[in-house]
């Protein structure tokens, strides 16, 4: 009987992130649909001006949607090489005395608060950069995707290096006594037999990078406009949320506007974390291991 | 380790209600425009009356009036004055905003100290930043590509400006978007071609303010009304002031609150 | 060989990868130090703001940071390893625990915005628990109980099968085997995990913009029902809502030091804990 009570327990408790999650969608949904009732989904999303306290508010959400991409496809310009070639340097050529320093390193880097990488954008990089490249200003869509790339290749490299460590040995052998080196090896057997590892890598530190909040609020400048270069001032959408929350009257149109917005949000990095999940699942079916 | 953590719990509980709350505390949260002033004065008054307890949250002025609405601050702070419908669902909820003028605020139109400019016209700086000027050799005087920088179109002081200088109009959608007054101080002082506007209160050295219609902003101007973009600045109670809030109140309009004010580089009213 | 340019050409690619990313480590930190240790004193972490934010400490933003994430953890770790528990030890394979375990996943990958307006909605506005350390660490609570979850997953699944089996032999009943050999056993595993997300918990800004945070305070918060200053937002705060750029920026400084600090040792101690573990079990 106790067994049964206690088993009962854990199962209700393990259910707290499901209720969460539910809840936070049903959150979501509750305060912004109203929104809808104002302007059709789809003047929302590809609306071209976003000023919602102007008379007539506009609520069209398309520049902060293509900053908030923008910004991300810039870190992972940045983060992608830089994520995944650490991972190849600690799986391939460091040495195990190498990788026991290097390892903590990476994940110390993941451990940094995004204020401080805001910070340090704001004050150190974007001055250093408007003077190196003339710029109009420094803070700007490249300057934040820099930040943000910096801040994800820690993501990315670790689980990119998790994945490559788990692909068998035999594969590797097996490459080598036909005659390749390391670095064929490398290419044309190790990334493939690890490729929807590192691609799981490579969603989630996306997803990680367009859901980052204070760094861009900090960092990207606030310009609500259609970007047209990687150095215009940019706004995106987890930027406009947390800065206009507070002048939004409770209630009102602006305010379930912000909602929809945490909403598309919210769906993005879900559709990514959905992908994510089955890539590594069929990641550890195509080697084997336990689905 | 889960007995442990248990007792833990426990002893944070019963801490947590073993000490009340101070009989007299007083909750302050709005706009980050009347922020240095509500600060700086809570810091005094507290230093003049041990025992009372103020604390000062910034957020918004919309923060700050809903707050309000819904009872959980004494004092809101607002840059702009309270919406009608703000005004429907105070009273519906039971409440009675007042408001309380507390100093005025100079909006003042500000360049890069190496501009060549010391003097705009109100329709010259509704062309900036509207979008019909983009370039300083358009002006007449030097040259270079303009970079407007505007505040936030959520904050109270874009509201200010989009009323009183752009006449409604919107402002040119490549202008960049600070979240604070002093972001945009810090980058129109770090970019050449840049015009901003700021509070009075956040005009250093390393900015040029203009003069807007032959009119310097200035403490005197902005009283006088001369100065065309100037506005009051508000905090607001429920009801009329009662006890220690009263206190607070009568502080911050005395000629000690005002020269708080003063300090933090708004216009008092005295 | 060409094939042998090509690897050194690669090698040396991948080994640059790895040079700029450890480049960018001490680049952060030595700026932040460099900078922020100017205004590192006594008086600077024991006393509160003085003469608008521009001198004094930040005392209270220390003691606010630490009182949020006690909370958190206090909520997020019995529950955290509660589900661990579950889906290592009692989980039948179904569609259930599936469910269980995407939720977790997607639940981490939640933008910490969507947490600041999750807590706005439910916990300030819906319980009444206004803006104060409670909803705030709340909000965070949920934020970290994903990482709880996966590192007391990962301590637990690293538990020899053998030991279970040799106490169920020995006529234990299953919670018993839980609470007398399995957690003992899993203990330090989890105790990493919780100390990795303390230092998560502690940086976090966005989750406590709308329901913990406050500009200035007095003195400290004497009940879980207040609001608090912290850390992190304080560095936000006086970077964007002060009139004093130049003194205010120099203790943004110091209070970014401060807390890399902070976050650094305790993610340090874990971090340098759990590479013991593993090179002991993995020999």
């Amino acid at each position: 009987m106790k067994e049964r009570i206690i088993k009962w327990f854990f199962t209700v408790l393990a259910f707290a992130s499901l209720v969460f999650l539910v809840g936070i969608i049903i959150v979501l949904f509750k305060e912004g649909m109203p929104i809808f009732k104002t302007v059709s989904v789809q003047e929302f999303l590809f609306g071209k001006s976003w000023y919602p306290t102007f008379v007539p508010a506009e609520f069209g959400i398309l520049p902060l949607l293509l900053a908030s991409l923008w910004v991300s496809m810039g870190a992972m310009l940045i983060c992608v090489p830089l994520g995944v070639g650490s991972a190849l340097y600690l799986n391939e050529i460091a040495s195990p005395r190498q990788k026991s320093l290097l390892k903590p390193l990476v994940e110390i880097l993941a451990s940094i608060p995004s204020i401080v990488y805001g910070f340090f954008g704001m004050v150190i990089l974007a001055p250093f950069l408007q003077d190196l490249l003339h710029l109009p200003i420094g803070l700007c869509a490249f300057t934040a995707s820099l930040v943000l790339g910096i801040m994800a290749t820690p993501t990315v490299c670790s689980i990119a290096e998790d994945a490559l460590s788990y692909v068998p040995r035999a594969f590797k052998e097996a490459s080598f006594a036909v005659g390749a080196n390391r670095w064929q090896t490398l290419v044309k057997v190790t990334i493939p037999a690890a490729g929807s590892g590192i691609s799981t890598a490579i969603i989630l530190g996306m997803s990680r990078a367009i859901g980052e909040t204070m760094t861009v609020l900090m960092v990207a400048g606030g310009a609500a406009a259609i970007p047209r270069s990687f150095f215009d001032p940019v706004r995106p959408m987890t930027a406009a949320i947390a800065s206009e929350m507070g002048e939004a009257p409770m209630g009102g149109e602006h305010y379930h506007a912000l909602f929809a917005i945490a909403l598309i949000l919210f769906l993005i990095t879900f559709v990514f974390n959905i992908i994510a999940e089955i890539a590594s699942r069929r990641y550890r079916i195509k080697l084997g291991l336990s689905g | 380790m889960k007995q442990l953590n248990k007792l833990l719990m426990i002893a944070f509980i019963a801490a947590s209600f073993a000490f009340p709350c101070y009989a007299s505390k007083i909750i302050m949260e709005g706009s980050t425009t009347v922020l240095p002033i509500a600060q700086r004065a809570a810091e005094v008054y507290m230093d003049n009356n041990r025992g009372v307890d103020i604390s000062v949250r910034g957020g918004g002025s919309s923060v700050g009036i809903a707050s309000l609405i819904d009872g959980t601050c004494d004092i809101a702070d607002a840059s702009r004055a309270i919406k009608s419908s703000e005004l429907e669902k105070a009273i519906s909820n039971g409440q009675d905003p007042v408001a309380h003028v507390v100093a005025m605020d100079g909006i003042a139109v500000i360049v890069n100290p190496s501009n060549k400019f010391s003097a705009l016209s109100k329709k010259e700086v509704k062309a900036i930043f509207t979008g019909q000027i983009s370039d300083w050799s358009q002006l007449g005087k030097g040259s270079g590509k303009i970079v407007a920088i505007s505040r936030d179109s959520a904050s109270g002081t874009y509201e200010a400006f989009g009323e009183l200088v752009l006449e409604k109009q919107k402002p040119r959608a490549d202008a960049l978007l600070q979240a604070s007054n002093q972001a945009v101080a810090q980058t129109v002082a770090r970019t050449p071609g840049a015009i901003g506007y700021v509070g009075l209160g956040y005009v250093n050295s390393s900015v040029k303010a203009l003069e807007i219609d032959g009119v310097m902003p200035s403490r005197e101007t902005v009283l006088a009304g001369t100065y065309p973009v100037g506005r009051p600045l508000f905090m607001y109670t429920n009801g009329k002031p009662q006890g220690e809030i009263k206190d607070f109140m009568d502080f911050i309009k005395s000629a000690q609150g005002q020269e708080i004010a003063e300090g933090e580089g708004f216009v008092g009213l005295k | 060989m060409k094939k042998d340019i090509t690897q050194k050409i690669g090698f040396g690619f991948v080994s640059l990868c790895m040079f700029i990313t450890i480049f960018f480590l001490f680049a952060i930190i030595y700026f932040i130090s460099t900078r922020g240790i100017k205004v590192i004193s006594w008086e600077f972490l024991t006393q509160a703001p003085r003469n608008a934010m521009t001198q004094g400490g930040v005392a209270p933003a220390i003691v606010g940071t630490f009182y949020l994430t006690l909370c958190a953890i206090l909520f997020a770790f019995p529950l955290g390893i509660a589900c661990a528990i579950y889906l290592c030890e009692y989980s039948p394979k179904n569609y259930v625990v599936n469910l269980i375990r995407v939720s977790i996943n997607n639940l981490a990958g939640v933008p910490s915005v969507v947490f600041g307006l999750f807590g706005l909605t439910v916990f300030v506005k819906f319980f009444g628990f206004g803006v104060s350390i409670l909803s705030g660490s709340l909000s965070l609570g949920i934020l970290i109980l994903p990482i709880i979850i996966s590192a007391a997953q990962e301590a637990l699944l690293a538990v020899p099968q053998s030991l279970r089996e040799a106490s169920v032999a020995l006529g234990a009943t299953k919670w018993q085997t839980i609470k007398k050999i399995v957690f003992p056993a899993a203990l330090p595993g989890i105790l990493t995990g919780v100390i990795l997300s303390i230092g998560r918990v502690a940086g976090e800004t966005a989750p406590i913009l709308f329901t913990a945070a406050a500009f200035y305070l007095r003195g400290y918060p004497k009940s879980i029902f207040q609001e608090v200053m912290a850390l992190p937002y304080h560095i936000y705060a006086l970077m964007t809502e002060g009139t004093h750029p130049k003194e205010q920026s120099a203790i943004a400084y110091g209070c970014c030091l401060i807390l890399l600090f902070l976050v650094l040792l305790v993610s340090g101690i874990a971090i340098f804990i759990r590479q013991r573990q593993r090179s002991y079990y993995h020999g």
